[in-house]
This record gives structure tokens, sequence and C-alpha cells, in this order.
């Protein structure tokens, strides 16, 4: 295997969990809802995937346990902010600081463990291509989950009716709810959706990108997700593009780390924060294009008149 | 079985004092259940938790150097938050206001006088501000949203301060620790009261909660502020600027936030190391909201979390339970907090569906 391709390689590593995350959390802000609690449903999955795996000898259970802790926590910001009106804002941070919180504890006793890797599955035919075959056919489950949540939420929101009435609610909730849409349920759907995601990217983190556990070992991904699906305007395959262009920026600092270049290490570390506060302003910038773009109805809260 | 909300005529008076309190029962109660599904006692898992801290004099004191960085900050962004402005960086300008502030004992450490310490506290200030200018300028002429940009930069000081103490600023006689100097005599921020170890930064929380509850009941400036957070077209019809607000409010929490940084690290660790903070930035959006944004409420609310921290070295220690509880307690009090504060503005109803259509059919 060529340099290029392990660079490449290491690039889609990195990218997944930012694309898988980021993905979920556009359901969400589609349908109307802010969550800023992306980094802590993404450090519960990693930390219940990992545990899960450990406990159980199978990384696949694993995944199946980082779904469910990323789903669970988001019913409890669904249930704050649906169903009691809460801040959004103030919610996701809440949801952020108690996930870091309560994965610190849970973790603790799976410090330094060895960690049980998610190997490749090689699709037959397709993996035998050179150069893109060991790229994109070779790899782990969860990266074809990705590709297929990604291409599943295009499809879901412009090709499907459900999609329609989701955008509905996100763009305007008095109307949808005047039209016999159900906000409320329509809204869990999509925040247990972002949450499942999340789940799943911080189950990728711990069982593939870094097989163990590390305490805060999602270093602000869940914000980078955040702040990507402003980058994608909202449109699904974008995200693919901007968590790929992110993962690319990591994996470069990293590999001038390990070149030793004149740069000390701490610059280079925060190259991918400082890329996406460059990012959000090149494309928030202008004022009209982000008010075409932006959900109508994104955290404002919603209380049915009975 | 289903939860409606039916929204009240006025805001509940009795609800708005009551709210906080409702969410610190909770968090105590829940608190007793976690601790019992971890095989403890509860009751003498809470009492070394939240009582034991209190007993003696020198932990009082420690409850007192813990609170000043909260109330401090929390005091600034109780300002930002009303005023609908979302700065969540906090972390990120104590930091710089610690090493903006600590120029002085650092590089001119020669240098000996009593105006070190007044300049390093302006400094601070100064460091803080500057850093939430960034994303204060971000949100009101380049349009990017505050929540995201101020997030990132706290990773962007927290490895700037690591850069500095490990290398141009590490002390050369220092067997090659990633610290600083100590501080010299001149740069250390005093002790209050003889008793023990809490020092000015107390003072300068107390202050500042003051002062800005007078700004917020006494003033214009405190006016316009609530006004543009609840409605910016209302305080755009009232002559009020949004982006002015944006500015005075980053700027003004930041300097906040500067001023604990500076007082934490000349008060209580007098040296930079590459951790100065225990998520104080963070820890201060939940007081901020346990204490309503109101900065008498504030005050409180900092002593309780900085309590949050010493149950849970208390803890740690008597009961053998990780000091990783204090964060699971933090987390919990806001998500109460936030889910108790329905009940100022709403009447929460729990409605068996089928049952209430009939009811509502008899009535006809």
């Amino acid at each position: 295997m060529g340099i290029v391709e392990a660079i490449l390689l290491s690039v889609i590593t990195a990218a997944t969990p930012l694309v898988l995350a980021a993905a979920g959390e556009l359901v969400a802000e589609r349908s109307g809802v802010l969550n800023l609690g992306v980094e802590g449903m993404m450090i519960m999955g990693a930390v219940c995937a990992f545990a899960a795996t450990q406990l159980s000898g199978s990384p696949y259970i694993g995944v199946l346990a980082g779904v469910a802790a990323g789903a669970l926590s988001s019913l409890l910001f669904g249930f704050l902010t649906l169903t009691l009106v809460a801040n959004q804002v103030a919610t996701g941070l809440a949801l952020t600081l108690l996930g870091l919180g309560v994965s610190g504890m849970l973790g603790e006793s799976f410090l330094g463990m060895q960690g049980i890797k998610l190997q490749p599955i090689a699709i037959p035919v397709l993996s035998q291509i050179p150069f893109l075959g060991p790229l994109l056919f070779r790899q782990d489950a969860i990266f074809y989950l990705s590709m297929a949540i990604v291409a599943g939420i295009h499809w879901f929101l412009f090709r499907t009716r459900s999609g329609l009435k989701l955008r509905a609610v996100g763009d305007s909730h008095g109307s949808a709810h005047a039209l016999g849409v159900d906000v409320i349920r329509t809204r869990y759907m999509a925040v247990l959706f972002g949450g499942a995601c999340a789940g799943l990217a911080g189950a990728q983190l711990s069982l593939v990108y870094t097989p163990q556990w590390v305490e805060n070992m999602s270093a602000g991904r869940g914000w980078i997700a955040l702040a990507l699906v402003v980058f994608a305007s909202w449109r699904p395959w974008r995200v693919v593009a901007g968590g790929y262009l992110f993962g690319a920026v990591s994996i470069s600092q990293l590999h001038a780390q390990a070149f030793g270049i004149g740069i000390p290490s701490q610059f280079l570390s925060s190259l991918p924060y400082v890329a996406t506060i460059v990012v959000l302003i090149l494309i928030s910038h202008n004022r009209r294009m982000t008010l075409i773009n932006t959900p109508a109805s994104l955290g404002k809260p919603f209380v049915p008149d009975r | 079985m289903r939860i409606e909300l039916e929204k009240r005529a006025k805001v509940s008076a009795l609800f708005s004092i009551l709210s906080p309190f409702i969410a610190f029962a909770l968090t105590i109660v829940f608190g007793g259940i976690m601790f019992a599904l971890l095989g403890k006692n509860p009751v003498a898992a809470l009492y070394s938790f939240f009582v034991e801290p209190l007993s003696e004099v020198w932990s009082l004191h420690e409850l007192a150097i813990k609170a000043a960085p909260l109330i401090l900050i929390g005091v600034g962004l109780s300002v930002c938050f009303r005023s609908n402005n979302w700065n969540i960086g906090a972390e990120g300008q104590f930091i710089m206001g610690a090493i903006a502030g600590s120029i002085l004992p650092v590089v001119f450490y020669d240098w000996q006088s009593p105006l070190v310490l007044p300049l390093m506290l302006v400094l601070g200030m100064i460091g803080g501000a500057l850093f939430a200018a960034i994303p204060a300028f971000l949100k009101a002429h380049m349009n990017t949203n505050e929540i995201l940009t101020s997030l990132m930069l706290v990773y962007v000081a927290q490895l700037f301060l690591d850069w500095l103490v490990r290398g141009p600023w590490r002390n050369p006689q220092g067997m090659n620790f990633p610290e600083t100097r100590t501080f010299g005599a001149d740069a250390i921020l005093p002790e209050m009261i003889a008793s023990g170890r809490t020092h000015w930064g107390f003072a300068f929380a107390i202050i500042a909660a003051l002062a800005v509850w007078f700004m917020m009941r006494y003033t214009l400036r405190g006016f316009e502020i609530t006004v543009l957070g609840q409605s910016e077209r209302a305080g755009r019809f009232a002559g009020f600027s949004s982006r002015k607000m944006i500015w005075f409010s980053m700027l003004f929490s930041g300097a906040l936030a500067g001023l604990a940084g500076i007082s934490e690290v000349s008060g209580a660790i007098q040296q930079l190391r590459p951790v100065i903070s225990p998520g104080y930035g963070f820890t201060a959006i939940i007081v901020a909201f346990l204490g309503r944004l109101n900065p008498l409420g504030i005050i409180a609310a900092g002593l309780v979390l900085a309590l949050t921290y010493l149950g849970g070295e208390a803890a740690q220690l008597s009961i053998g339970v990780s000091d990783k509880v204090t964060r699971v307690f933090q987390g919990l009090l806001l998500f109460f907090v936030l889910s108790c504060d329905t009940l100022i503005h709403y009447r929460i109803r729990l409605v068996r569906e089928r049952f209430a259509a009939l009811k509502a059919d008899e009535a006809h």
C-alpha cells in the first residue's frame, strides 16, 4: 500500500464520525430543532460502545450500544425542549456537560484497556479494483453505514412525503401544525435520529479511530459537526464534502507533527478548530444566503394550542 | 398518559423563586439514587458530598476560592444570555486573561513595584475582553454564529497556554516541568481574611455581582439588555442597536472571565501550568442559569456549584467514589434547572388521552 493510499485511508477514518454526527444533526435541524448536545451524545456513544464491546467481546454489540446510548441521550434533550419547551441552546449545553460527566464516570474502569477494533469487511469483486478498492470497499461497517445514511437522508428529505413534512415543520411549525402534521412527534423522531447518528459516530471513535477509551476523546468533534451542518447549508451531500475536508485538515496536521516541521505541535493541533472558524466566516458572512438556507423555525419552541 | 402545557396568564412569582430550589432537591434525590446504584450508602455519600465540606473553616475558604471565578464568570454570562448573545467560550477567555495578566510576573519578573498587581488585573481583563472580541466581531460584522466560534476558541486558548508553559515561558530553573516561574510577592493577590486562603478574587466577584445587579435594575443599559434580549425588533424601535449590544455583552463577559482567570492564577495557583481551570468557564454557565440570570441569585448559585467541586474531592476521599461524580452532579443540576423553569411560564398537566376526550364531550 502506497503512502497516498495510507493517508487517504486515515482521512476517511477521521472524517466518518464527523459525517455521521453532522448528518444526524442535519435532520434534527431540518425539523427546526437545534441540538447543541452532539458532543455529549457522541461521547456517550463512545463510552457505551467501548464498554459493551469489552463486556460482550463483540464490537457489533458495541456499535448497537453506542447507537442506543446516543438515542437515549437525545430523548432526554427531546423531553426537555419539546415536551417542556426548555431553551434549546441551554439544554443542548446541559446535554454536553452531562454527557462528558457521565461518560467520564462510566468509563473510569475501562481506562487503559486494550480495545477490540471493528474489523473491515471486504466487498467481493469491488475491493479488487486497484486503488479505489482498498480505499472504499475494504472498510468497516460504520463507514458503509455512514454513506448509506447520507444517501438515505437525501432520499428521505427530498423524495418522500414524510421528508417534505419534516422540512415543513422546520420551516414553519405553525403552518405545518395547521395542516395537521404532528409537529412534536416529527421533531421527536428527528432528534432521536440525530442522537442515534451521534452515538454511532461515538462508537466509531472508540472502536475504529482509536480502539480504546480515553476521557473526552471526542475532543470537540461534536461541535465541529455542528459547524459542518452550517457549512453544508443543511444539504446532506455537502456534509460529506465538509466532513472529508475537515478529516483532511486534522490528518494533515498529524502528519505535519510527525514530520517535525518547525511549527510547535500545539499550533498544528489547533488547526481544525481555527479551520472551523474560518469556514464558518466564509459560509455565513453573506447574510441573505444564510437566511435562505437556514430552516426558518430553527431553535424556536413550539407549543400546540388546544 | 401525556404531558400538556398550559400557558400561565402571567409569570408565576412563586415558581420564579422556587424553581432553583426544586431543581436542587431533585438533583440531590437523583444523586442519592446514583450513589445507591454505585453500591454506596446514599445518606452517608450525600452527607460527605454536600455537608462535610461545610463543617471546617479551611474548607469554607476553599469554597470561597472556588466560588470566586464561578460567580465572576457567571455574572458576566448573565448579561450575555439576557441579551441573547450566547458566549459559551468563557473558559477560553478565562485562560487568555490569566495569560495576559501573567506577562508581568513571568516575562518582567525583575520588576518589583506595588503597581504590578493592579496592572496584572487590568491586563487580565483586557486579555479576556480581547479574546471575546473575536466572536463579538464575527457575530456583529460577519454574521457568524457566536456559539460555535466562542467554543472553538476555547480549544485554541488551551493549546496556546500549553505551548507557552512548555515552550517560551517555561521556568528555566524548573527542572523541565511544564510550569512558569512562581510569581513574586508583588504579583500575588493577597488573602482577604486572616483565618485562611480566601483571596481578594472573592471580593471582586461580590462587587461585580452587586454592580451588575444595580446596572440591570436601575440603569438604561440594563433595560436595553433586557429589551434587546427579549425582542430585537422592539429594541430597534426603541433605538437600541443590537450590534452594539453584541460588542458590549461579549466584551463585558470576556473582561470578567479574564479577571477571574488572573485572580485564580495570582491568588490561588501563583504560576501558570498547562491546566489552570477545572472547567470553571463551563460550570459558570450552570451557575448563571441556576441563579436565574439574576446577579444576586448567581452569588448563591456560585457557592452551590463550588460545593460540588469540594464535595467531589471529599466523597473521593471518604467513601471512595470517583471525583467524576462532580461533573455528573453539575450536568444533572442544569437539566433540572431548565426543566423546572418551565413551571414559571406554564402549568403542567398530566392528561389521560381517552379520558380527556370523554370529559371534553361531557362538557359540551
